[in-house]
């Protein structure tokens, strides 16, 4: 098994347990961190696919890596976002749940419009 | 089809206008942050004229090229470099995007304008610049001709939705909006490992190479069903919609009307993109056949919860939920025109049709929603009495807008059924139909039981709660009228849709 393969798998592997972290957890924290691990297996994929596919005599495929820099800061903003939302929802309500009936708001108007 | 590939790497006559499109709505958003308040609207308007201005020069350059309008970013070819590309599918969107924005613009002005002697607030400037941030993105949604950049175009179509969700602050806005871009990161992610494996097994990001690249083997189905499900997740395909209508009914309606109306054509205008242009040769006829089950559950599901809201806003976004699932029927009806061996254009026209007159039909109601809960002090459906007697132009929108969801002629919807219909016949695929008719069934039914509601007189010495600017109910009105006369597009001379999409091998060129 060479490097390229072993990267490949443990992005496999980071992907999985994203996945399932992202599905399976009922806290919004937890689910951007899975969000994160996720992005991390993506982007160690990509680096382990910019070194197979690399020209003779060059490190790596320099356009998946140009890529990868782009994707982080994506990832990064979406992340900051994120933590933004249940800052903001931690300050209006005391707890953060993504359950939409939280004790004493169940029977108030939404105040939509 | 060595004549279209030749001819697409080089800028075409009218191709800056493309990053023009994609620009401006930008620049907006950054002059807007800077000038603040009423400044920031003064700019809004400006760029709402501009940018239909561009759209407009925009498709007047594919017609009169007959040929897809294309931009080579600093003159690097596509293997390298990156290209921007409109074709008739694209110029579309971009023009219905830039009506139903200037629509919402006006409309917004009477709820996020700043009026002299009033104080700036936060919440209209971030409209303002979220507004231009949306159409920004989806501009470059359309147009852009790279799966990397169409990763970045939907995330930054998502970081401008999200907080449209959230613009109120209330508690629930901030729990739907978190939600939603949970919902969307999950999407996004899984359509950028998609994108990942096709560069590992072709070497290639751009559309067309891929397209010409792309064989059957099971890495590129991996990539197909990645994408597919992550776009379907930010679509709010059934079942993936649980984050939909929370986030569209808590907006400012005409935040909604954005959200509802344009933002998910975005990643809906992007798995057309990929099942007719990259996949084409890939995607096999029954997994068209599951996209459009799930299209067809929407449907129904959509429709029957719809029915039963007693809020107007929330039957509003379900009626959206069962909409999406339209638009996915066109997948299988395109691949088995093509299968056939007959142009499939029919079918791809019916959808293109169902998303501009779902986007036209679908902010103005969402719009006429609120001003009925500005009328009314709320939006309950059980007491809308004397809301036709307060605003009849508002209601008449309503009631265009919901014919044109129904598919009563002459409105965008009818044609965009017929169509679909036609194709679903000549394919021997009936079920399709049936599917259809039931869902303009059941959507008739809540559109005829909110218009028999608001007809209802008023009780005696009733006063409306507040007086709304004649102007937004104009604006209402005639988003509504684009919708229901839409299908006069029957008579358009150029089909617009099929110019520059000969690089579908399934397509025979006329």
């Amino acid at each position: 098994m060479n490097a390229s393969t072993l990267f490949g798998l443990c992005a496999a592997a980071l992907v999985g347990v994203g996945l399932y972290g992202l599905i399976v957890n009922p806290q919004p924290l937890r689910k951007i961190l899975a969000f994160n691990l996720i992005g991390c297996g993506v982007f160690l994929l990509f680096g382990a696919i910019a070194r197979r596919g690399a020209a003779v005599g060059m490190g790596g495929d320099p356009v998946p890596q140009a890529l990868l820099i782009t994707g982080i800061v994506v990832a990064f903003s979406a992340t900051a976002l994120a933590v933004a939302l249940v800052l903001r929802l931690f300050d209006e309500t005391g707890s953060v749940t993504l359950a939409s009936d939280a004790p004493a708001k169940a029977q108030a108007d939404p105040p939509d419009a | 089809m060595p004549h279209s590939l030749s001819t697409q790497d080089v800028t075409s006559p009218g191709g800056l206008l493309l990053v023009l499109a994609v620009l401006i709505p930008f620049i907006g958003v950054l002059a807007g942050m800077i000038l603040g308040g009423r400044g920031a609207q003064r700019v809004a308007f400006a760029i709402l004229a501009a940018g239909l201005a561009i759209a407009i020069a925009i498709a007047d350059a594919l017609v009169q090229s007959g040929d897809t309008v294309v931009y080579i970013l600093g003159d690097w070819a596509p293997p390298l470099g990156v290209a921007l590309r409109a074709d008739g599918l694209a110029v579309i969107m971009l023009l219905a995007i830039a009506v139903v924005i200037g629509g919402i613009g006006v409309y917004a002005r009477g709820d996020f304008g700043t009026p002299p002697g009033v104080r700036e607030a936060r919440a209209p400037l971030m409209f303002w610049l979220l507004l231009l941030a949306v159409w920004g993105s989806l501009n470059l949604v359309f147009v852009s001709g790279d799966l990397f950049t169409l990763y970045v175009a939907l995330e930054l179509l998502t970081f401008a939705g999200v907080p449209l969700v959230s613009l109120g602050g209330q508690p629930e806005t901030l729990r739907s909006a978190l939600r939603y871009l949970l919902y969307a990161l999950f999407g996004s992610v899984l359509y950028l490992l998609g994108a990942v494996l096709l560069y590992g097994a072709y070497g290639t990001l751009d559309i067309l190479l891929l397209a010409a690249r792309v064989h059957p083997e099971p890495v590129t189905w991996a990539a197909a069903a990645l994408m597919t499900v992550g776009l379907l997740a930010k679509t709010a395909l059934f079942p993936l919609h649980l984050w939909l209508p929370p986030a569209h009914a808590g907006a400012p309606a005409a935040a909604s009307a954005v959200l509802s109306g344009l933002v998910i054509k975005g990643s809906w205008f992007l798995a057309v993109r990929l099942w007719l242009d990259v996949f084409a040769g890939v995607v096999t006829l029954p997994s068209a056949q599951m996209l459009a089950a799930l299209g067809a559950a929407a449907i129904l599901v959509g429709n029957i919860v719809a029915l039963r809201q007693a809020r107007l806003k929330l039957l509003i976004a379900y009626s959206t939920v069962a909409q999406i699932g339209y638009l996915f029927l066109m997948f299988p009806l395109a691949a088995g025109l093509a299968a056939a061996q007959i142009d499939s254009t029919a079918a791809v026209n019916g959808g293109m049709l169902q998303a501009i007159s779902h986007a036209t039909a679908k902010a103005a109601m969402f719009m006429a929603a609120g001003l009925i809960y500005t009328t009314l002090g709320h939006d309950r459906i059980a007491d809308l009495r004397g809301a036709a007697r307060a605003l009849p132009m508002t209601l008449l929108a309503f009631a265009l807008g919901g014919a044109s969801l129904i598919g009563l002629p002459p409105s965008g919807g009818f044609l965009a059924k017929w169509l679909l219909v036609s194709a679903a016949i000549t394919t021997a695929q009936w079920w399709w139909v049936l599917v259809m008719l039931v869902g303009g069934l059941l959507t008739s039914a809540y559109v005829f039981i909110v218009v028999v509601r608001a007809m209802a007189p008023a009780p005696e010495g009733w006063t409306p709660r507040a007086r709304v600017p004649h102007y937004q109910q104009v604006a209402v009105l005639a988003l509504a009228l684009c919708s229901f006369l839409l299908g006069m597009a029957a008579f358009c001379p150029v089909d617009v849709a099929r110019i520059g999409r000969a690089v579908v091998p399934e397509i025979g060129w006329p």
